[in-house]
C-alpha cells in the first residue's frame, strides 16, 4: 500500500502536498514543520491528543485556517493569497464537521442543493436529483423535506456528508465526525464513511475510533504539540508503535 | 436458577392508546389560570378592579354622552366628548392641505400599497412572479402619483399632511432602513478597517445624538453649508434624517442577530466555496434577520412614530393637524382629548398591525417544530 515516507515529486499521484508548513496563532506555535504527501485515493487517519493541532492542520488545506510559512498545493493548486485558488480549491475539497453546521433555516435538499446551484451552477432541477442520489447513498432520502432541527445526530451528520459530496469533491476532510454523537450513531456514520472508503475519495479524518482506522485507513498520522511524531500503516501503528508519545497515548484510548 | 422478588417479564407489549381528553371545562380553566394561587387571584381581582373603574366610564364619555354633530365647539355640551369636528375635518386629519379633488391620487396609492407590501411579505400568493416585479416598481409610481408629474398636477410637499404624511414618512425609512441597516451592520463586522471605521463612526455618531438635533441640523444648518443652487426638499430631507436615524439602530440589531450565528455556519459556507456576499445572503442573513425579528420590528415601529417630528418643519402631520384644531378659536378647549385620541389610534393600528406580522413571521420561519 502507499508509502507513508515516500519523496515527494516521485512518481506517484499526489493530490495533497504540504512542506514545511508552519503556523501561529498570536504567539502559540501551532503548526510545526509539517511535512505531509497524499497520495489520491488514499485515506488517512489523524489522531492525537487534544489541542496537539490535527484540526488546524485540515483546516489549513481548505483554507479555512491560513498558514505563515510553507507551501500547501492541493490538487496542482496552490494555496496562496490568491482568492481564485482558494476558491478552486473550495469546490474541489468536502469537510464534514464535528457538529454537522447544517444549515439550519434550509431543509435537507435545500442543504444539498445550495452550494451547486450557487458555486457550480448546477440548474436546479439537476442539482436536485444529484442530491437525492446522495441522500439515498448515506441512506435517508425520506428526510429529504425536514429541517435540519428534525432529524437526530446521527441523521444531520449523513446529511453533512451528503452536502458535502454534492459538490462532487476530489478530497474529503473529517474533522471528528463522529465526536458529537451518542454511540448508537457513531456506527451509521462509520458506516457511511466507509462506504466512500470504499468508493475511492481521497479521505483525511481527524478521529479517535481506532476501529475505523484501522479497517479503512492506509496511513495513520499521530500528532502532538503541533508535529507529526509518528506515522504508519494501521497494522504498525497500533502493534509496534515507535514513540514513548504514541505509546502513551494508545494506552489511553484503546 | 435464582429468581428475585423483582423479576418480572413482559408476556405481550402494550399498545398505543390516544391520549387522554382534557376536559377541564370554564371553571377548570379559570381555576388553573386566574386563581391558581393567593398572587394571582390577587391579580385577578385587582385586574378586574381596575377595569371596572376605567372603562365604563371611558365608554360613557366617549360614545354614551358624545356629542356627534354641530358646526363649531359650543355645540358641544361639557360633558361627553366633542366629535361634532369629525365632519368637517378627517380628511384634513388624514390628507393634510393636500387638494381635495387629487385625493383620489393618495387613494390610488394607499390601495396599490396593499398588493406591494403583501407581494413583499407573503409568499404563495398567486401571479407572485409578477407581484415582486409590482413591490419593486411601487415606490416610483407611489411617488408619480403623489407628487405629479408626467402629466399630473404636481403637488408641493409642503402640502402633504396629517395621517398620510406619517405613513409616507414612516414606509420609506422602513423600506430603506433595513437594507441600510444591514449594510452597516456587515460593515461593522468587515475586515477592512475602512469599512468598519466608517460604520462604527456612522453608528455611534448618529446612535450618539437625539433625532431633533440631527433634524434641526438639516432643516436649519444644512442649508448653510450647501451651494445656494442645491436645493432639496425639505420632506426628503427629513425623510433622510428619520431613515438614517432609524438605519443606525437597525444596524445594532442586526449586528445581535450576526453575533448569534455560531461561527460554523461561516465556515460551513467557506468549506463549500460560497464567497462572502453568497454566504451572507444564503447562510448568515436569513437566519440573523429571523433572530432580530424583534428588534427590528421594535425599530420600525420607533421610527413609526417618530416621523411626527416633521412638526418642527412646519408640515401638519396628524398631530400638527390636532395641534391646529385645538387652537382654532371655534374648537378651543373642547377636543383636546378627542384629536389625540383619534390620532392615538391610527397610530396604535399600524403599529399593532406590525408587531401582529412579526409574530407571525417568527411562526412562519420557525423551522425547529414544523
Ligand atoms: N482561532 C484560534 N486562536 C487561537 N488559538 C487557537 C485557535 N484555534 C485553535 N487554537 C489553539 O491551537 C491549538 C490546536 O488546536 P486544534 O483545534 O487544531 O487542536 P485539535 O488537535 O483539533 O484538538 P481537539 O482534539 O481538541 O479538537 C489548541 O491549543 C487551541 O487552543
Ligand atoms: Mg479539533
Amino acid at each position: 500500500m502507499a508509502e507513508a515516507d515516500a519523496a515527494p515529486g516521485g512518481a506517484e499521484d499526489l493530490i495533497i502536498e504540504i512542506t514545511g508548513l508552519n503556523k501561529w496563532f498570536g504567539q502559540f506555535h501551532v503548526l510545526r514543520d509539517i511535512d505531509l504527501n497524499v497520495e489520491r485515493r488514499e485515506r488517512i487517519v489523524i489522531c492525537g491528543p487534544s489541542g496537539s493541532g490535527k484540526s488546524t492542520l485540515i483546516r489549513c488545506i481548505n483554507r479555512l485556517e491560513e498558514h505563515q510559512q510553507g507551501t500547501v498545493v492541493v490538487d496542482g493548486v496552490e494555496l496562496t493569497h490568491n482568492l481564485k485558488n482558494i476558491d478552486a480549491i473550495r469546490r474541489e475539497v468536502g469537510m464534514v464537521f464535528q457538529q454537522f453546521n447544517l444549515f439550519p433555516h434550509l431543509t435537507v435538499l435545500e442543504n444539498c442543493t445550495l452550494a451547486p446551484i450557487w458555486v457550480r451552477r448546477v440548474p436546479k432541477a439537476e442539482a436536485q436529483q444529484t442530491a437525492m442520489e446522495y441522500l439515498e447513498r448515506v441512506k435517508i432520502p425520506e428526510q429529504a423535506l425536514k429541517f435540519p432541527g428534525q432529524l437526530s445526530g446521527g441523521q444531520q451528520q449523513r446529511v453533512a456528508i451528503a452536502r458535502s459530496l454534492c459538490m462532487k469533491p476530489n478530497i474529503m476532510l473529517f474533522d471528528e465526525p463522529t465526536s458529537a454523537l451518542d454511540p448508537e450513531m457513531i456506527k451509521e456514520v462509520l458506516e457511511v464513511m466507509v462506504d466512500l472508503a470504499e468508493s475511492g475519495m481521497t479521505m483525511l479524518v481527524v478521529t479517535h475510533e481506532m476501529g475505523f482506522a484501522a479497517e479503512v485507513a492506509n496511513r495513520v498520522i499521530f500528532m502532538d504539540e503541533g508535529q507529526i511524531v509518528e506515522q504508519n500503516t494501521p497494522d504498525e501503528f497500533f502493534n509496534n508503535p515507535q514513540s514513548d508519545r504514541t505509546k502513551l497515548f494508545l494506552s489511553q484510548i484503546l | 436458577m435464582t429468581k428475585h422478588a423483582f423479576h418480572r417479564s413482559r408476556a405481550e407489549m402494550l399498545s398505543e392508546r390516544p391520549p387522554p381528553i382534557a376536559s377541564r371545562g370554564v371553571i377548570g380553566w379559570l381555576r388553573a389560570n386566574l386563581f391558581s394561587n393567593y398572587l394571582s387571584a390577587a391579580l385577578t381581582v385587582g385586574s378586574i378592579a381596575v377595569i371596572a373603574l376605567i372603562v365604563p366610564g371611558l365608554i360613557e364619555w366617549a360614545f354614551i354622552d358624545a356629542t356627534l354633530t354641530g358646526e363649531i365647539g359650543k355645540d358641544c355640551p361639557s360633558e361627553g366628548a366633542c366629535w361634532a369636528w369629525l365632519d368637517q375635518r378627517i380628511t384634513q386629519f388624514f390628507y393634510g392641505f393636500y387638494p381635495p379633488d387629487a385625493y383620489w391620487r393618495v387613494n390610488v396609492c394607499i390601495a396599490l400599497l396593499v398588493p406591494a407590501l403583501a407581494y413583499m411579505l407573503f409568499d404563495k400568493l398567486p401571479y407572485s412572479r409578477y407581484g415582486r416585479w409590482f413591490s419593486l416598481a411601487y415606490p416610483v409610481i407611489a411617488a408619480i402619483l403623489l407628487v405629479g408629474g408626467l402629466g399630473l398636477e404636481v403637488v408641493r410637499t409642503d402640502q402633504f399632511g396629517g395621517f398620510m404624511l406619517n405613513l409616507i414618512a414612516g414606509l420609506v425609512g422602513i423600506v430603506l432602513s433595513l437594507p441600510i441597516g444591514i449594510l452597516l451592520a456587515l460593515g461593522r463586522r468587515s475586515r477592512m478597517p475602512i469599512v468598519r471605521m466608517f460604520s462604527i463612526g456612522f453608528i455611534e455618531f448618529i446612535r450618539g445624538v437625539p433625532l431633533i438635533t440631527l433634524l434641526f441640523v438639516a432643516i436649519i444648518l444644512l442649508p448653510l453649508f450647501l451651494p445656494p443652487q442645491v436645493t432639496l426638499d425639505q420632506l426628503i430631507r427629513v425623510m433622510i434624517i428619520i431613515t438614517v436615524f432609524a438605519s443606525a439602530y437597525m444596524a445594532e440589531v442586526i449586528r445581535g442577530g450576526l453575533q448569534a450565528i455560531p461561527q460554523g455556519q461561516y465556515e460551513a459556507g467557506q468549506a463549500m466555496g460560497l464567497g462572502y456576499w453568497q454566504s451572507m445572503r444564503l447562510i448568515i442573513l436569513p437566519q440573523a434577520l429571523k433572530i432580530s425579528i424583534p428588534g427590528i420590528v421594535n425599530t420600525f415601529i420607533g421610527l413609526f412614530k417618530d416621523t411626527t417630528l416633521v412638526i418642527i418643519i412646519g408640515l401638519f402631520d396628524i398631530l400638527g393637524q390636532a395641534r391646529l384644531l385645538q387652537t382654532n378659536p371655534d374648537w378651543l378647549g373642547k377636543v383636546d382629548y378627542e384629536t389625540f385620541l383619534l390620532a392615538a389610534l391610527f397610530f396604535f393600528v399600524i403599529c399593532f398591525s406590525m408587531s401582529r406580522y412579526s409574530l407571525n413571521l417568527e411562526k412562519r420561519l420557525d423551522t425547529t417544530r414544523r
